[in-house]
């Protein structure tokens, strides 16, 4: 088409260098890199280190040893106790939010927009669970000590031989974790209910089904990745969490229960948990057992980002996913 | 009963139980700021608003307070808890300044100028960075960066100059700061990248085809545009830095004191210190005595009404910065 | 393929300030002194040109389109194209278009959607680089200089953008108008300095008289028209040769487009103009040259009496009447 000789497709020209931008982009340049380049390095120090020192300590036994009380502090005993009562606290802070945060979502997207009492209410509603979300661990463990102080709660604690109440137990912990689980679960049904179209609520009243059949039979199975996303947040935060149990389940190593049912008695046992086993074995607490807490640290951690796997895995793509992080 | 129970229920009773459920968290709500209310009141009546400033020995009050019966007399309450609220003024404030500018520059990195497969793998590592437990970088901390700053670190010289005064060991504002900015930095990058992928593409082209170069851009025009993104990062971080005690606790040494800036600057730095939520944890143990529960609850009274606070105040702050966004 | 549909390229090539050529090059009687301004305006600084050979063409141009003065302000010329295209990832975009573009002359560049007109506009300010992939071919001279050649911040502080949908910054008026000012040297201009240029800027943008009781608004609080006509101001801010617009009016409302098309009557005296339009009679109003544009090919170039009412190619002929696009 043209007489002169077609040259080959340039893709880019003369860019400006960073060689001849003023100097403060230049810092600029170089501290952001500096600062992307660091965040790794400090991640990739945590993760290195801990797995050292946890491969250097960890028995696999320990898993399933019992804490002992012994001279040899850093050969013997391991943390089956405190992983327990991790879980313990886990399971008894995820039955008390679950109910109460799905119910309280269900409320607030689905009835909450009724006249101007029921949306003041819903107001209400969501600013106290902005508030709990804002509240730091260790005030939720005071407010809890408070609660479980009280004379009429005193069935619910463990009591020390001197019959003192001190208002711990595994059943004061748990609950207090479970205002610890409540925002991430409210956040994560909520979210999922809202983004149910209309036309499949609608859908379901054109049938003369009633609002609460329709969420029951229609919207709740839609949710259910979206409850399993909010159930795993609030999971792990739980398991973080030390300053709540070490105010409210106290620093003995093994589970004790007190009573005699089987399983109110476990409630109204103490313990530990994994994270104030660390605690305790370190120098901040009665610790001559560094290694142990090593140990169980590298546990703790491992259990943290699987939680964080399965959260990843489950939410792909959905915005509770980056709200994680907060 | 439980034939009505499994009948499927009317829509009214469902919204009214409901309703009553969730009406529950409010409850919970007011009843934590008025119980922990309540039990700091003795401390108010006996100090009235003093106890928030100084000029008492604060661990001889502690000790008394300790020491105390089960019916205190009014020198029990006595308190000075000023070298608390410094402590936690002042480790806050230095974490939070130092995890803004590494949270911004940080962002930048990530969506502006790394390459595609170095972002993927850093903003995983955010993320691990948010989730590790505090105990565990309490772990580290008092394991590792404390022994570090009290061998190498601190010099002799440094600790002959505040002989008398106060013990250097190591621990201290150094290490609680360090952490703590290492701790509250990824839940800020999260913010500001959310914040920085929103901004409409069209202002970087705009400032591009004006003559500037990529990072010039994105300096002059998009973190303008972010502010008060920023801000809501920086209030995020804060309530989690004034609320952090367990990490803080193991790492700052235990002891009450005021870092000095008159004592030099690389001092100053190693001077240990205690904060409001460590100093709760700190004095868990003595919940016994009356006096003692008193201080607590107020420690944990002013934790709550600044979180509190926090809320609120970042919300105003962003207000005359949603001037110059694009309107909604 | 139709026989009418080859390149035409009807306007010279070269500089009116080249002296006599070989037989076959007809010089257009267009005015040999750079652009004649009226008293007010102060005379912009023209750079030299650099054109040491003699102009080629590709065709022979007839006898009867010689003398017509295309436009009052006709000046030197500014961005010289030969045979430039693009591709995106192997896709041709456009195809071997060859142009001149004056100083003091508004081009159009008509065609319908997706015929490569904003791709071509994009190049000329190697926006084009923003997007992977993209390639050129060809050679688009800025007064002689190869644009690959020159820094992309450079290139783009002499040849100036305006977009369709008004993207004003999230600062005050003034600081929208300066912004080009403060960061494209070295050193930050004071305040004091640049007022005066600020004012200069919105008073040639026509903004000036609605907006000078308070330049320090938000710049996203103006109207539409405003809006766009605050992108005009900061893009002449600086003094760029040229000025690209890319269908700057279709988010508008017809008054505000009005007004902007006033505008460009007068903006084009001391830049060169180059606008692509899908409005055919915007283009008629507005523009002194036209380019036809249709799947990446360009059809048709010239004055724009000559394309609108006698075109030479059949396609021109059937979209200026309105057949398809």
């Amino acid at each position: 088409m043209s007489a002169v000789a077609v040259r080959s497709g340039r893709t880019g020209g003369r860019r400006s260098s960073p060689m001849s931008w003023r100097w403060s982009d230049r810092l600029a340049l170089a501290a952001a890199w500096l600062a992307g380049l660091s965040l790794c390095l400090i991640a990739a120090a945590i993760v290195l280190y801990m797995g050292y020192r946890g491969i250097q300590y960890l028995r696999p036994g320990m898993i399933f040893e019992r804490p002992q009380a012994s001279a040899d502090q850093a050969g013997s005993g391991g943390f089956l106790d405190p992983l327990l009562g991790t879980i313990v606290v886990s399971a008894v802070g995820i039955a008390i939010a679950l109910p109460l945060a799905v119910a309280s979502a269900v409320w607030i997207t689905e009835y909450g927009h009724g006249g101007r009492l029921s949306r003041a209410l819903a107001r209400v509603v969501e600013s106290s669970i902005e508030i709990v979300a804002g509240t730091p661990d260790i005030v939720i463990a005071i407010f809890g000590l408070a609660v479980f102080q009280l004379p009429l709660l005193a069935p619910l604690s463990f009591q020390a031989e001197g019959g003192g109440v001190f208002g711990r137990s595994f059943i004061a912990a748990g609950a207090m974790m479970s205002l610890l689980a409540l925002p991430p679960l409210y956040a994560a049904t909520r979210d999922g209910l809202q983004a149910v179209p209309a036309h499949m609520r609608e859908a379901a009243f054109a049938l003369g089904k009633t609002r609460i059949t329709t969420v029951r039979r229609v919207l709740m199975p839609s949710v259910r990745s979206n409850i399993a996303t909010g159930t795993t947040l609030g999971i792990s935060r739980i398991v973080g969490s030390t300053a709540i149990v070490l105010i409210l389940l106290g620093s003995t190593l093994r589970i004790e229960t007190q009573g005699a049912v089987p399983v109110v008695n476990l409630l109204r046992g103490t313990g530990s948990s994994l994270t104030t086993y660390v605690y305790e074995n370190s120098p901040a607490g009665e610790g001559a057992a560094p290694e142990k807490a090593y140990a169980a640290a590298f546990v703790l951690l491992v259990l943290v980002l699987a939680l964080n796997v399965v959260i990843e895995r489950l939410g792909r793509g959905r915005r509770d996913v980056i709200s994680s992080v907060i | 009963m439980l034939e009505r129970l499994k009948r499927p229920w009317p829509d009214h009773r469902a919204e009214r139980a409901l309703g009553a459920v969730s009406l529950l968290l409010g409850v919970v709500i007011v009843a934590m700021i008025a119980f922990v209310a309540v039990r700091s009141w003795p401390i108010f009546q006996h100090n009235g608003l003093r106890w928030l400033g100084g000029g008492g020995d604060f661990e001889a009050e502690i000790a008394r307070m300790n020491a105390a019966t089960a019916h205190p007399t009014a020198a029990d309450y006595q308190l000075r808890a000023w070298p608390l609220l410094y402590g936690t003024l002042l480790s806050t404030a230095i974490a939070v300044a130092l995890g803004i500018a590494i949270a911004v520059l940080a962002s930048v990195f990530i969506v502006e100028l790394a390459p595609r497969r170095l972002s993927r793998v850093v903003i995983p590592v955010v993320r691990l960075l948010a989730s590790v437990p505090s105990v565990i970088y309490g772990l580290i901390g008092i394991l590792v960066l404390v022994p570090f700053v009290g061998n190498h670190l601190v010099s002799e010289g440094d600790r002959r100059s505040v002989l008398g005064v106060v013990q250097l060991t190591g621990a201290g504002l150094a290490p609680t700061v360090a952490i703590l900015t290492v701790m509250i930095t990824p839940i800020m990058i999260a913010l500001v990248c959310e914040a920085l992928e929103a901004v409409p593409p069209s202002w970087k082209e705009g400032a591009v085809a004006l003559g500037l170069n990529p990072l010039r851009a994105v300096r002059a025009v998009t973190l303008k545009a972010i502010r008060p993104a920023i801000v809501a990062a920086a209030v995020l971080a804060t309530a989690r830095a004034l609320g952090e005690a367990v990490m803080i606790q193991m790492v700052s040494g235990g002891k009450t004191f005021a870092p000095n800036l008159d004592h030099g600057v690389p001092v100053f730095l190693f001077e240990p210190l205690r904060t409001l939520a460590s100093a709760i944890l700190d004095f868990r143990e003595g919940i016994g005595s009356p006096s003692l529960k008193a201080a607590v609850y107020s420690f944990s009274l002013l934790l709550l009404l600044s979180a509190f606070v926090l809320s609120v105040g970042g919300y105003l702050v962003k207000l005359p910065l949603r001037r110059h966004q694009a309107r909604a | 393929m139709y026989a009418d549909e080859m390149v035409l390229d009807r306007s010279n090539a070269s500089s009116a300030k080249t002296p006599a050529a070989p037989a076959t090059a007809v010089t257009p009687a267009m005015p040999a002194a750079p652009a004649m301004a009226p008293p007010e305006l102060p005379v912009p600084p023209v750079r030299t040109i650099v054109l040491d050979r003699a102009p080629t063409l590709v065709r022979p141009v007839p006898e009867r389109e010689a003398v017509r003065p295309l436009s009052a302000f006709a000046g030197p010329e500014r961005l010289s194209l030969r045979h430039v295209g693009v591709s995106y990832a192997g896709k041709d975009a456009v195809r071997s278009v060859s142009l001149s573009i004056h100083q003091g002359e508004v081009l159009a560049l008509i065609g319908p959607s997706g015929c490569g007109k904003t791709t071509l506009l994009r190049t000329l300010n190697r926006l084009t680089e923003l997007t992977a992939g993209a390639s050129r071919t060809g050679e688009i001279l800025l007064d002689g200089e190869d644009i690959h050649d020159l820094v992309d911040t450079t290139l783009r502080a002499r040849v100036a953008m305006v977009f369709q949908q008004p993207n004003p910054f999230p600062m005050s008026i003034f600081d929208n108008v300066a912004f080009a000012l403060r960061e494209q040297g070295r050193k930050r201009p004071a305040r004091r300095q640049l007022e005066p240029l600020v004012v200069d800027a919105l008073r040639r943008a026509g903004l000036y008289d609605e907006v000078r009781d308070d330049l320090d608004r938000p710049a996203l609080r103006l109207s539409g028209g405003q809006q766009q006509r605050l992108c005009i101001a900061r893009a002449i801010a600086p003094r760029p040769e040229v000025l690209l617009m890319d269908e700057p009016c279709s988010a508008l409302d017809p008054i505000s487009t009005g007004v902007i098309e006033e505008l460009i009557g007068e903006l084009r005296r001391d830049l060169a103009v180059v606008i692509v339009t899908h409005n055919l009679a915007q283009a008629h109003r507005v523009a002194d040259k036209v380019a036809f544009m249709y799947l990446g090919d360009l059809v048709e170039y010239g004055g724009v009496r000559d394309v609108f009412e006698d075109p030479r190619a059949q396609r021109t002929r059937e979209y200026v009447r309105g057949a398809f696009g």
